[in-house]
């Protein structure tokens, strides 16, 4: 095995030869990359590629099986999600993670949720998380939000905004992003592209998990490319264009092909 | 700063009357309420034995130890699961505690921490057996409840040599646990059992409990949303176990509760009808078989509404049978109702 020569003191979040497996599938398979505060990865690849396995990895949703993830240089090997967003690990998840039949502001802090008094009495902050959401909800747009209401009553929109408002209150070290299969209005992606921007100025290390290259060439400041698990390429804006990308996305034969030219181009790239 | 720019996405405003409207029908106990007010009505006519202390007594009689297990079983449904074995934990756990004292002749105390424990350690297999297999509760809660009743059955006669036990109030501790378990007030002309008190606590805790604490939203959160609880790292598999361990307990409180009020055991089959009895309640009560809604106090109103038509029944002098007539039907217009609200619930507008 051949380490990656390349020096990652800075990583927020690590991902060294990182392998994990559904039963004996490969689903990621020896997978590099650095996650730098302050930077925008884009992830980007086909449908099973390995890029959802990669979120839950990340987000401490999936134990890896072999490498090593770190977190500022710790290694860790999370055991919940919990672990995750204890370490200040924040996602947006696909399917959003809101329970339709909750308040939106028990959506809120679901699994996070603020108390005060000690344990037998150990209760939730109501009012504080109430306000706390109302504010939160404000920030991303949404106004004149009644917390109370379930998360049912919102519509799409309004949904995508609270697992926005969510990760953006919880992240302090990461941001994931798994970019929503419902469809988004513009505004929505504004939203988002605001969501990921402020994050980055906030110095978080933000993951962007998405299929529109031309979006990803607009926000992202490096693109890591997967296929069929493994890492088919890491680059940064300078290497690529948004043609180039796009042309990349376009399908997986272009993508093999174009990843075996990268490779003659960047040697150090085929030792990963 | 975010969204300075983007329109706002505020709910269009609702009409005061609209929204209490709304409110009230989101109340999972709505529909116990009503149907309670309805018996009550009906059958303070058809039966006034009913409108006595005595008759009141009657009815508290019944619905304290239904109540207790229908609340806890109603948490259980809110996060998703299912509970058979609590009817037969009530029944072994009282056998349990009754071969202690009587044939072994150990102080009523350590009898009911050993009993107690061993209810618990029924509610950490079931919890455990579906958290690890992914089975159906159902199923799993079914086979624990065979198991048991004929372990406790069997094992009872064997040990104790008969089918009965009585006499337990010679053992030292009995007469301070039975302040706990078996006192009863005097109040008006009808005598009124403690039951009632632990009824009462175990509704206000629940509730407390699902609204209140971190633990709640994780029991609603398991029921109603698992693959999002699990994504936000909420302990859904911990409070399951934790829930399933409740519902043993409050078996073992039912079965006390019996046996300090009886002063002794009689052997008989705790019938699958028991359990079915909670389920049916805490349904009644509002909460959706598939998890995700409901209330204690809705559970602990249907338990009312069931006592109440059953002694209703019986003092109107009526075939008791017709008992459970009754109650299939309200428990089919529960369940409508209950659809009914969950699809105003989970309608998702689309932007």
């Amino acid at each position: 095995m051949s380490t990656p020569e390349r020096t990652d003191d800075g990583a927020a979040i690590e991902l060294r030869a990182v392998t994990v497996r559904h039963g004996n599938v490969p689903a990621l398979s020896r997978v590099s990359a650095a996650l730098r505060p302050g930077e925008i990865t884009c992830v980007l690849g086909e449908n099973g590629s390995g890029k959802s396995t990669l979120v839950s990895v990340l987000s401490g949703l999936r134990r890896h099986d072999e490498g090593e993830l770190l977190v500022d240089g710790t290694p860790v090997r999370f055991r919940s999600a919990r672990q995750a967003r204890a370490l200040g690990i924040a996602t947006v998840w696909q399917d959003l993670a809101v329970a339709p039949l909750l308040s939106v502001w028990r959506n809120f802090f679901l699994g996070a949720e603020p108390t005060r008094g000690v344990w037998p009495l150990r209760r939730l902050d109501v009012d504080g998380a109430r306000r706390t959401t109302a504010r939160a909800m404000a920030r991303v747009g949404v106004t004149g939000l009644d917390p109370d209401q379930p998360a049912s009553a919102l519509q799409a929109g309004e949904r995508q905004s609270l697992a926005v408002a969510r990760a953006l209150h919880f992240g302090a070290r990461a941001l994931v992003i798994d970019e929503p299969a419902t469809p988004m209005t513009v505004a929505r992606q504004t939203l988002f592209g605001q969501a990921i921007l402020a994050a980055r100025a906030q110095g978080l290390a933000v993951v962007v998990v998405t299929n529109n290259p031309r979006y990803a060439h607009v926000i992202g400041d490096r693109f890591l490319l997967l296929a069929h698990g493994h890492v088919a390429g890491n680059l940064t804006r300078e290497d690529i264009d948004a043609d180039e990308l796009t042309a990349l996305m376009a399908g997986g034969e272009s993508l093999t092909t174009l990843t075996d030219a990268l490779t003659a181009l960047h040697p150090e790239l085929g030792e990963r | 700063m975010i969204g300075e720019r983007l329109p706002s996405y505020g709910p269009p405003p609702a009409s005061a009357g609209r929204r209490l409207l709304a409110r009230a029908l989101a109340r999972p106990s709505l529909p116990a309420v009503v149907a309670l007010v309805v018996v009550v009505v009906f059958f303070g006519v058809q039966a006034p034995g009913l409108r006595s202390d005595v008759g009141l007594a009657g009815v508290l009689d019944v619905a304290a130890p239904l109540g207790i297990g229908a609340v806890a079983v109603a948490l259980l449904l809110v996060a998703g699961q299912f509970d058979l074995s609590a009817g037969a934990v009530a029944l072994a756990s009282s056998l349990l505690t009754a071969v202690l004292v009587g044939p072994a002749g150990w102080p009523a105390w350590p009898a009911l921490l050993v009993s107690l424990l061993a209810a618990l350690l029924v509610g950490v297999v079931n919890g455990v057996l579906v958290v690890n297999t992914g089975l159906p509760s159902f199923l799993v809660t079914l086979a624990t409840f065979l198991v048991l009743q004929g372990v406790s059955l069997a094992g009872f006669q064997s040990v104790s040599g008969s089918t009965q036990i009585g006499g337990l109030d010679d053992a030292p501790g009995w007469p301070s646990a039975a302040a706990v378990f078996g006192s009863s007030a005097v109040i008006g002309d009808a005598r009124f059992h403690v039951a009632v008190v632990w009824w009462l606590v175990a509704t206000a805790l629940a509730t407390w409990a699902l609204w209140r604490t971190k633990f709640g939203n994780a029991v609603f959160a398991g029921g109603g949303a698992r693959r999002a609880a699990r994504e936000l790292g909420v302990p859904v598999r911990r409070t399951t176990v934790a829930l399933f361990c409740l519902t043993a307990t409050a078996g073992w409180l039912i079965g006390t509760l019996g046996l300090f009020r009886v002063e002794g055991v009689q052997l008989g089959n705790a019938s699958l009808g028991t359990a079915i009895d909670f389920v049916v309640v805490a349904v009644i009560g509002g909460c959706l078989l598939t998890g995700g809604y409901g209330s204690a106090i809705g559970a602990a109103v249907a338990a009312l509404l069931y006592a109440v038509a059953r002694q209703g029944i019986t003092l109107a002098g009526w075939d008791p049978r017709w008992f459970q007539t009754l109650l299939g039907a309200l428990l089919l217009v529960a369940l409508v109702a209950n659809g009914v609200v969950r699809r105003r619930l989970k309608a998702r507008p689309r932007s």
